[in-house]
């Protein structure tokens, strides 16, 4: 090595060699991480139809969406006075009941706890409905409203109400 | 290369063929062999080597398994049970598994406490504790992703509760979580890849369990009293002495893993497991593994979710920073008259935070967990450093010989400090 190296063309060519390295890794680890998300086949099964025209006045059934419970409850006169008598400034996830629900007497709910993910209790007559009447989670003990409120508890939010249209007046499409 | 190298000879020519194209025969003979160990390390020091060989054990039971198991959703379930009745000892197989699961932790825990009272994670042993850690972390994440698979009420909710752990996270927590599973809820994708993980994760930590040994053997074991070895007097061969401590150890421990698996196969599993897996229905009590309920425990003495999730984990991470805390020089705390004490009440308020754990987060549990999460972090944060300030730490030994001759110098009325006592000349003799 007679002549001195060229320092400024030597720094070019390693830090082009490192910058299309890293971004070749890159591009190969992409497809191993995308791989982990859900596939087209799970996101395809979105959407389900469900005939209401069997549910009584106080009732609640629970169906499965994605996977997951979804709770369609129709209200009773005393629950939805309930539910509309609360001032929404004074809860931790403040929501009107009005904004909870397309039609007053039905409401549907993703029947999954917010705080950890477990399936409040309250769906059956003989089930704890915790203290607001609603539902309860025996997990960690968060008590939800008669709109799926959080009111008590370890929750942070209300329990998500699932996109959802009446096709008519039997039907719920949900998804 | 080198043909100049010094190549180690021995009698047999076959061993001498292999050391001359791969110097491995000498390599076990230097760290297996003729390895000093200080002659006073007690039974405490024999968990390393139970870790391992229970290690060993988890990894070939669990390949067993994975012979007769099925990862999906509508199969896993009856796959197991098939293996309970049908399969040729596979019952002895799940039982070992599922046990050894237990033990592994019981004698980390214990392998743990003894690193922590006698000072084995300071200068100069930080790395090895650092890899330590690492290797309980890599075990947690194991055994949870282990307890999905069997696909019973308490594997589907307890991968439920604690996968939602991550949605705690601001902004990305939700979309991570529905990454980590591969679905919106626990499901076919999540046991599949929760099964590969499973399988893969033990031979990372094998891996590092050989770091985690290389590295002690740069040092040397520390011992009860926590001083260096000085001269031969301190220190014995590992083979044959303290292979043969070790085998004792092991017997008893076989002894103890034998008895709960023949007799008491069931004593630390989950009823509910045995009910299949529904995600409609929760278990009125969702418990973890006990050996995981202290860090349960403290999740749940937190009325803030993210809050609960941070400390949670961080009651992990702070182990890693230990050797920074600690400000005494001296390691052994048998030597430490106050950290003593403390270094107690920590390992008994861990064991509480774990009994609370198991138990509903609910009026007098929850104001224990509190407590015991107070104590936790007040132990590492405050009292660990502050101790080592103002604690004058008793007398130290002179050497490891010097333990042992202190009874007799008593007696004789043996030479000052820094002079061999007569019984320690005796001991130069042998």
């Amino acid at each position: 090595m007679a002549k001195k190296p060229n320092n400024n063309r030597r720094d070019f060519l390693q830090l082009s060699t490192l910058t299309l390295g890293g971004i070749g890794t890159a591009a190969f680890i992409w497809p191993f991480i995308k791989s982990m998300s859900p596939a087209e086949d799970t996101l395809a099964a979105g959407s389900t139809e469900v005939d209401i025209s069997m549910i009584e006045e106080g009732q609640s059934v629970t169906i499965k969406w994605r996977g997951k419970p979804v709770f369609i409850k129709k209200r009773t006169k005393e629950e939805i006075e309930a539910a509309k008598m609360v001032q929404a400034s004074d809860l931790r996830d403040p929501q009107d009941d009005a904004d909870r629900v397309q039609k007053e007497e039905w409401l549907v709910l993703v029947g999954v706890c917010t705080h950890l993910g477990c399936v409040p209790l309250g769906q059956k007559l003989s089930d704890m409905k915790g203290d607001y009447d609603g539902w309860y989670c025996p997990c960690h003990g968060s008590h939800y409203d008669t709109s799926g409120r959080i009111r008590k508890g370890p929750a942070p939010t209300n329990l998500d109400v699932p996109p959802y249209s009446f096709l008519n007046d039997t039907t719920i499409k949900i998804g | 290369m080198d043909q100049n190298r010094k190549v180690h000879q021995f009698k047999n020519p076959v061993l001498n063929w292999i050391e001359f194209r791969l110097p491995i025969i000498s390599y076990f003979k230097k760290e297996y062999g003729d390895y000093p160990m200080p002659k006073n390390c007690n039974y405490f020091w024999s968990f390393g080597a139970l870790a391992t060989i229970t290690l060993v054990t988890m990894i070939v039971s669990g390949i067993f398994l994975a012979m007769n198991y099925t990862p999906h959703t509508d199969m896993a379930f009856d796959s197991v049970e098939r293996i309970m009745r049908d399969v040729n000892y596979g019952w002895l197989m799940r039982y070992l598994h599922s046990n050894g699961a237990a033990f592994f932790f019981i004698i980390v825990y214990i392998h743990m406490v003894r690193a922590m009272y006698f000072g084995s994670y300071k200068y100069p042993r930080e790395l090895n504790w650092i890899l330590g850690v690492f290797i309980f972390l890599l075990m947690i994440a194991t055994s949870f992703l282990g307890y999905t698979l069997p696909w019973g009420q308490m594997s589907y909710w307890g991968a439920t509760v604690i996968t939602n752990l991550f949605s705690a996270i601001p902004l990305i927590g939700e979309g991570l979580k529905t990454w980590l599973l591969g679905d919106y809820n626990v499901g076919n994708a999540t046991l599949n890849r929760f099964f590969a993980l499973h399988y893969v994760l033990p031979f990372v930590i094998f891996g590092v369990v050989g770091l985690h040994v290389a590295a002690v053997h740069v040092h040397g074991s520390n011992n009860p009293d926590g001083i260096d070895i000085k001269s031969k007097n301190d220190s014995v061969n590992f083979f044959p002495y303290m292979l043969v401590k070790d085998t004792v150890a092991m017997c008893a421990f076989g002894v103890a893993i034998s008895a709960v698996i023949f007799f008491g196969p069931n004593l630390m599993a989950e009823v509910d497991n045995y009910i299949p897996a529904d995600p409609l229905v929760t278990p009125a009590h969702i418990v973890p593994n006990w050996y995981l309920a202290p860090f349960y425990a403290i999740l749940r003495a937190v009325p803030d979710k993210l809050g609960g999730v941070i400390l949670m984990f961080g009651a992990i991470a702070i182990l890693f920073v230990l050797p920074w805390l600690d400000t005494s020089k001296v390691r052994s705390c048998n030597y430490r008259p106050i950290y003593k004490w403390l270094m107690m009440a920590f390992f008994v308020n861990f064991f509480i935070l774990g009994y609370v754990g198991m138990l509903p987060a609910e009026g007098l549990y929850l104001l224990i967990a509190r407590v015991g999460l107070v104590y936790y972090f007040g132990f590492f944060l405050v009292l660990t450093p502050f101790i080592g300030w103002i604690e004058k730490p008793n007398k130290l030994p002179l050497s490891i010989s010097d333990v042992y001759s202190k009874n007799i110098e008593q007696t004789i009325g043996g030479g000052e400090k820094g002079i061999p006592s007569p019984a320690m000349q005796k001991d130069i003799n042998l």
